[in-house]
């Protein structure tokens, strides 16, 4: 069984063949779309907070300032609430900028702009108006990021009708959608996790796109339905081979964008295997977990017949300590305790082996950010 | 240069040499992994919290940001507390929930500290707001850095503050980057103080880090905002030595260069009160300091790791 970790991860599940066996980082991913647009479309540019230092968002722009120069790269003042709509003005004028953030939390200072005036423009003015704009940002996650550096709150912007939000778990999903985000003529909150950023998958080597509201079986099975958000999708396929240890089969969907989502496809999983556990990077309340479970079961197909279950952050606010942001976070181990549960609710307690849980990403990562 | 107080250069020493040690051994514990959570130095930066704190009284408020291990030590937070709280210890000032970048002392009046650039302006503000509904003398220092002058709510709340003559001292620590970014990129023109003092308040540039300036000018301003008179703004150039997070140097990544932080090293406010000081009351004061930091490393490691339960604590209050 592929190991999404270690080595090449397992998205496409098929691997492909001839050139297209190319092994790309997501993070190079993320910097070759953005490179490869840039090249096609004279419009596109990237502005945000520190895109052009030595650090490059963590690599993720690196050497697009040196490509493309400062006119098409640049920094901005610590201004997220006036840089977005800077951002929204040019994308209305025909540019199509890509705003990055470091971390999804700052991108509460855009919100204003975002829902007032991104989202709303082009209903609001009749269809008069475009906005062909990508909000980068990247979820932080261990090392102490804490209250204010680990949030991760896509379904604030799924709620609003009018942005896209995708949120990619692998390399090749990267590209493929942030080429998509950056061709698309809406706004797009495009999602990353500093986690993945390192992690590795199969990445063609030309342009292509990814195409929004298509959900993919990453992994398949009988028993379970396991939906992962993001960087979940990895800690749902580690869950899946911990759960075969006990005999249960589990099937891993990735909705890849969360808005529009693909419904049709998780559904369909679900009422096969008659369950289905959503687990989202994110607290659970109002979130997307809980619009991914609410939609199967409005399904007209699905009825009563699926077992539904969410799993997210605990229901506080990220503490720094290691001693208690562990329990802070679904892991492998959760995961697959929790679809044991919903498999054979009989089974004696199951606790799987902590060193099998863990995942390389996790155990690699060191600070100091 | 006019003789100073030898009482108050030993106190400016003190905390100057407090802080300035007590992040030169953080950053010597770091590699060790023994703190897992970002860690922004004020190494170089020490003397704009510690003038203006030597002006306050024990009851007025301190707001500081993530780069504040200065300011909270200055105002008086507990060593031990802060280095518990680093190492994620139940211990901690926030009882290892807030880590480095969010010290907070009830007792000592520093509000908790925040690192989203700006979000602790306007928090400072309100309490300025609210000493004054109460009918009380206190007054709130708020320190933030260059970079924070660039968010809409600075400006909205330097005119807040203004109209109604709250007593409030803005203080910008102005170390010339943000992150790895000059002034150059963010600024049109370095005319800070200037842009200030339209909103309708007193301004004050401090050019080299003088500690004693810095605690003359903030008293001053100080004396006059416990009278009625309305914030105030200052701005404090200084210079950051060592990288934005994290605990070395980073003279070789090509933003800067060691040249240009050479003029502050040798102007360094620690260094120069310690050349001011008496041989043996130096010597008793750096004994005392090293005494202190190592008993509060020793606590630090010796506290316990919060209980699992813990996490659920402090979601809601009451
Ligand atoms: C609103 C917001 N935007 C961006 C960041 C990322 N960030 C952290 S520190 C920093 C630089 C702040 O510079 P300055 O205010 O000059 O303070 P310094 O770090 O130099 O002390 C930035 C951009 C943030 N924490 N908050
Ligand atoms: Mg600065």
């Amino acid at each position: 069984m592929s190991s999404p970790d270690s080595g090449v991860a397992s998205a496409p599940s098929t691997a492909p063949a001839g050139e297209d066996r190319r092994v790309l980082s997501y993070v190079d991913a993320l910097r070759e779309a953005v490179a490869q647009e840039m090249e096609r479309d004279a419009s596109v540019f990237v502005m945000g907070l520190d895109v052009d230092d030595h650090k490059a968002i963590q690599g993720s722009t690196r050497g697009l300032v040196e490509r493309f120069g400062p006119d098409r790269v640049f920094t901005t003042p610590l201004s997220e609430d006036a840089m977005t709509g800077v951002a929204i003005g040019a994308a209305m004028a025909g540019m199509r900028p890509i705003h990055v953030h470091i971390r999804n939390d700052f991108l509460m200072l855009c919100m204003n702009q975002l829902v007032n005036m991104a989202a709303k423009s082009h209903y609001m003015y009749g269809g008069a108006v475009t906005v062909p704009l990508v909000v980068r940002s990247m979820i932080g996650k261990s090392w102490g990021q804490g209250a204010q550096h680990s949030q991760a709150l896509h379904a604030m912007f799924m709620h609003v009708p009018g942005l896209k939000v995708v949120a990619p778990s692998n390399a090749h999903d990267a590209k493929g959608c942030l080429i998509a985000a950056i061709r698309d003529d809406n706004p797009v909150i495009f999602v990353e996790h500093r986690l993945l950023y390192f992690s590795d998958a199969y990445v063609p080597a030309e342009p292509f796109v990814t195409e929004f509201g298509r959900a993919a079986v990453r992994a398949p099975g009988d028993d379970i339905t396991l939906v992962g958000v993001s960087n979940m999708v990895m800690e749902c396929l580690r869950a899946r081979e911990l759960l075969a240890e006990v005999g249960v089969s589990a099937e891993v969907v990735d909705p890849i964008s969360l808005m529009p989502l693909d419904t049709d496809t998780i559904a369909a999983s679900a009422r096969r295997t008659g369950r289905l556990l959503v687990v989202d990077n994110a607290w659970t309340t109002c979130g997307a977990s809980a619009e991914i479970i609410a939609r199967v079961v409005e399904d007209p197909g699905t009825g009563g017949t699926v077992a539904v279950r969410r799993l997210g952050f605990a229901p506080t606010t990220c503490p720094t300590t290691p001693w208690l942001e562990q329990g802070f976070y679904p892991n492998p181990a959760t995961i697959a305790a929790s679809a044991r549960r919903m498999v054979d609710p009989s089974a004696a307690p199951w606790e799987p082996d902590p060193e099998k849980a863990q995942l390389a990403y996790q155990k690699q990562f060191r600070g100091p950010f | 240069m006019a003789a100073h107080d030898p009482r108050l250069v030993r106190t400016l020493y003190r905390s100057l040499r407090l802080i300035r040690r007590a992040e030169e051994r953080l950053a010597e514990i770091y590699p060790s992994d023994k703190i897992k959570s970002p860690v922004h130095l004020s190494i170089g930066q020490e003397a704009a919290s510690v003038g203006v704190c030597d002006a306050l009284e024990p009851d007025d408020v301190v707001s500081a940001t993530y780069r504040g291990h200065a300011a909270y030590l200055a105002k008086g937070g507990s060593l031990p507390a802060m280095i518990a709280e680093m190492y994620g210890k139940a211990t901690g000032c926030a009882a290892g929930k807030g880590g480095s970048m969010h010290l907070v002392s009830a007792e000592r009046h520093v509000i908790g500290a925040s690192a989203v650039v700006g979000t602790n302006i306007p928090i400072a503000v309100g309490h300025a707001l609210a000493f004054r509904r109460q009918g009380r003398d206190r007054v709130v220092v708020c320190f933030f850095g260059d970079g924070a002058t660039e968010e809409g709510v600075f400006y909205e709340s330097l005119n807040f503050a203004a109209l109604h003559r709250l007593p409030v001292l803005f203080v910008c620590e102005n170390n010339h980057y943000a992150i790895h970014e000059p002034l150059a990129k963010r600024w049109a023109t370095d005319r800070l103080g200037e842009r200030v003092a339209t909103y309708g308040m007193k301004t004050h540039l401090v050019p080299d880090a003088d500690v004693f300036a810095i605690r003359d000018g903030a008293a001053a301003a100080i004396a006059r905002m416990r009278a009625g008179g309305g914030p105030e703004f200052m701005e404090c150039r200084v210079y950051r030595w060592r990288e934005h997070v994290g605990p070395n140097e980073d003279y070789d990544a090509g933003y800067r260069s060691r040249d240009e932080a050479v003029p502050w090293m040798d102007g360094d406010q620690v260094a120069r009160l310690a050349a001011m000081l008496e041989a043996d009351v130096r010597a008793a004061v750096d004994a005392e300091v090293e005494a202190e930091i190592d008993a509060a490393v020793a606590f630090a490691e010796t506290s316990p790791p919060p209980a699992p339960d813990a996490l659920f604590a402090h979601v809601f209050a009451g």
